[in-house]
């Protein structure tokens, strides 16, 4: 199976053949190195940028402009910050110009704590990025929801980020991506480049299709009827794991793997809630205004009566980065134990 | 407490005093940070001279030459028919371009019209009326963007005067944050580039807002060795931002050194003289056209209204009016007769007004369209229908 990098970097070479993307780019994105997660190695159409962020997200929205497709790479998110006023710009282009410009184009950007990044290594983006208006974003838990998302992201005429859980990114999915080989040393020959010189060097493309994960549609990962745990990236695989821990103590929990952040699947959630009646939110952004704590708020208002104990977040602690000693690591972002520990105090609470 | 106008009497008092009195003293740099001495310009002003002369007359033909005269007279007009709207209380806020008409003209008239990257794009700021009106944009269109009316093509009631946005044009939508077209232009340039069709974008912006990343992102991007843009990055030095004065916050010589700096071939201006800019720019667009290489151009501008209605939009009494110079010079060549400059001017008034008079029964913009056009083909944006 295809990790999350291949399975990117496979859906970035379908795009560029079959989807009209001209350019790929982004700091260290083209040759030689083809992206810090390899991700965009050996694709045709990509190339290196400027050490420039805000020029990287610029150039982007011009050329969406001027009516090309492009998928820009913001190395790690922890360097998006200083884009976030032209982010604002290609949110808003289609509204204030009355729909006379869209802006289609796609930025991905590598989030999140769990491979010992310290401060500016590990920064999660989705609450943030859940405040610009005009973007869908998007954020793959497995490989063939990123080949599907990233696909979907190239289609939409709007701007989409795709968010890249980079603890993921070497980390193989259950499902083929369809028309990768089945043996995964045939996948690694054809397009993973040589370590060392790869000037002379040039993938073999397995013959892919096209695969589209709606942006928008939640996927139910693990069905149960006691508590709904709502996750999307890392944390929904934990989520899954916890789901299963605790499946052979008999307690039975739905996991929805949102998929989208926004615009998100509200009635998946509230399906499953109604069924449950019981919801814990769980990422690892930072707590305060973080984007579970507006699904909460949306359940409190909607879903109020028919829930059996109050509807909780999981998240990042409030601190102002990630510590780079484990123990920092893990004090700060929910951890499988945590998250069962959640589970089971909602679990245990009687109205 | 010091207004500018006592700061700018104090300084031109304090000019002769610092004067030197011989070429070697001239060349002897200050011991403390002042006014250079040969410079001899108020603090908040500009070089008080008009560099129109008889003779420039002869480089362009006289049927052109009353062609920009027209169109700056219709900017111009405009701009105090917008001024008025909002002395009026018919609109909320005013910003634009009136002092800057001698060098907008030329510029739209160069323009090469149409959309897609075989055409022009414009990455304007805020002060581009009279390039759009040498372009052709209609009175109406501006009035209605002043006066926010759901009809206004621009944003439909959604932004600022002189945010304007043509697609048809290849005017992408002026944003309001300072610099970022310096940024943006680099995409559509990046697209013509490939296109191979010699379309240019042009990007304008004021001389404060040099001073923010998005114009050093421009220089660098734009200058890549192989893979330069053809692009005309320009600055409209009217030499103050809102208030703060252009002396004391820029350390380079000349904006146009810093595109020396990346080998970009640069040039420094008369903006308020509408030959010089017309041939300038004439010139650059041409090496554009032809080498598919970035050229930048300093245009220095007045600033006629102040920076916007926060400010009074009040005239300036100390800035140097190129429309004004242009005509007095018509007039001296006899080129234009009185009775056809008060035509001009009339002419304009009357349109202006009557486009006023029917834009104010525009409809205006309906408070449920707040959701209208976030995503694209008015895709449901709003979370409480998900
Ligand atoms: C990023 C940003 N900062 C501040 C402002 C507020 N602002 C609007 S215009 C302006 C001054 C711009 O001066 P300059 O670039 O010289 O252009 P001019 O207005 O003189 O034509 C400022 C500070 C803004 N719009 N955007």
């Amino acid at each position: 199976m295809a990790t999350m990098a291949q399975s990117i970097r496979m859906a970035l070479h379908f795009a560029e053949e079959n989807l009209q993307v001209k350019d790929i780019f982004g700091q260290d994105v083209g040759a030689p190195m083809g992206g810090v997660f390899t991700a965009t190695q050996g694709l045709k159409t990509a190339w290196n940028s400027p050490l420039d962020e805000r020029g990287i997200i610029a150039m982007a929205t011009g050329i969406a402009m001027a009516g090309d497709r492009c998928v820009a790479e913001i190395q790690f998110c922890d360097y998006i910050f200083n884009t976030i006023d032209l982010l604002k710009i290609a949110g808003n282009t289609h509204w204030v110009s009355h729909g006379n410009y869209s802006v289609p184009m796609v930025v991905m950007t590598p989030v999140g704590a769990g491979i010992r990044g310290s401060i500016y290594h590990s920064h999660s983006f989705d609450a943030w990025a859940s405040r610009l208006a005009g973007w869908k974003v998007v954020m793959p838990s497995n490989p063939l929801d990123a080949y599907g998302l990233l696909l979907a992201a190239v289609e939409d005429p709007n701007p989409v980020l795709f968010l890249k859980p980079k603890a993921l990114m070497r980390v193989r999915g259950e499902d083929l991506i369809p028309g990768e080989p089945d043996n995964e040393k045939d996948l690694k020959r054809m397009i993973d480049g040589p370590i060392g010189d790869r000037s002379q060097w040039k993938p073999t493309w397995p013959k892919l299709e096209k695969y589209l994960v709606p942006i928008g549609k939640a996927k139910t990962t693990r069905e149960g009827q006691d508590i709904t745990l709502v996750s999307y990236g890392r944390h929904l695989l934990l989520c899954n794991q916890v789901a299963d821990d605790l499946k052979e103590r008999n307690i039975l929990i739905e996991v929805i793997d949102l998929r989208s952040i926004y615009p998100y699947d509200w009635q998946a959630i509230k399906n499953s809630v109604l069924k449950t009646k019981r919801v814990l939110f769980v990422n690892e952004d930072t707590e305060v205004t973080n984007f579970g704590e507006h699904l909460c708020y949306r359940v409190t208002q909607e879903l109020f009566y028919d829930l059996l104990a109050r509807p909780r977040v999981l998240a990042g602690l409030q601190v102002p980065g990630i510590g780079l000693h484990p123990n920092l690591e893990s004090a700060s972002v929910p951890e499988r134990a945590d998250i069962e520990k959640a589970v089971l105090e909602i679990i245990g609470e009687v109205p | 407490m010091m207004t500018t106008k006592s700061v700018q009497k104090k300084a031109k008092e304090n000019a002769h005093k610092r004067a030197p009195k011989n070429a070697k003293e001239a060349l002897k740099r200050p011991s403390k940070t002042v006014l250079p001495p040969a410079i001899k310009r108020p603090l908040n002003g500009f070089v008080r001279q008009n560099s129109l002369g008889l003779s420039d007359l002869k480089l362009l033909s006289k049927e052109l030459l009353l062609k920009i005269y027209d169109l700056m007279v219709k900017s111009r007009v405009l701009e105090e028919r917008l001024i008025k709207i909002y002395r009026a209380g018919e609109s909320f806020f005013w910003i634009g371009g009136p002092g800057e008409e001698a060098w907008g003209v030329p510029v739209g008239l160069q323009i090469r019209k149409g959309r897609g990257p075989a055409f022009d794009y414009l990455h304007l700021h805020y002060r581009g009326t009279p390039t759009l009106v040498a372009m052709g944009m209609e009175m109406k269109d501006s009035i209605r963007l002043m006066m926010n009316r759901a009809t206004d093509p621009s944003t439909g009631g959604r932004n600022f005067s002189n945010h304007y946005c043509f697609p048809q044009w290849n005017v992408v939508p002026v944003s309001s944050p300072i610099e970022v077209q310096y940024s943006t232009a680099l995409g559509t340039a990046h697209v013509q580039k490939r296109a191979c069709q010699q379309g240019l974008t042009l990007v304008t912006g004021g001389d404060a807002g040099t001073a923010e990343g998005d114009f050093a992102s421009c220089l660098v991007w734009a200058s890549r060795p192989g893979r330069e843009l053809p692009m005309l990055i320009t600055v409209q030095n009217n030499r103050v931002g809102i208030s703060t004065a252009y002396d004391g916050q820029h350390g380079e010589k000349e904006i146009a050194d810093r595109a020396r700096a990346f080998q970009i071939r640069s040039r420094q201006i008369d903006g308020n003289n509408p030959i010089e800019t017309y041939l300038a720019i004439q010139e650059e667009m041409t090496y554009i056209r032809k080498t598919g290489r970035p050229s930048f151009i300093e245009a220095k501008t007045s600033r006629l209204y102040g920076h916007s209605s926060a400010s009074g939009a009040n005239l300036a009494q100390d800035e140097i009016d190129g429309l004004k110079n242009f005509e007095n010079l018509l007039l001296k060549a006899d080129f234009l007769s009185e009775s056809q400059q008060q035509n001009t001017w009339k002419k304009y008034e009357v349109e202006g007004i009557q486009a006023q008079n029917e834009v104010r029964a525009e409809v205006q913009p309906a408070a449920d369209s707040v959701w209208d056009l976030i995503y694209v083909n008015s895709e449901n944006a709003d979370w409480r229908k998900f």
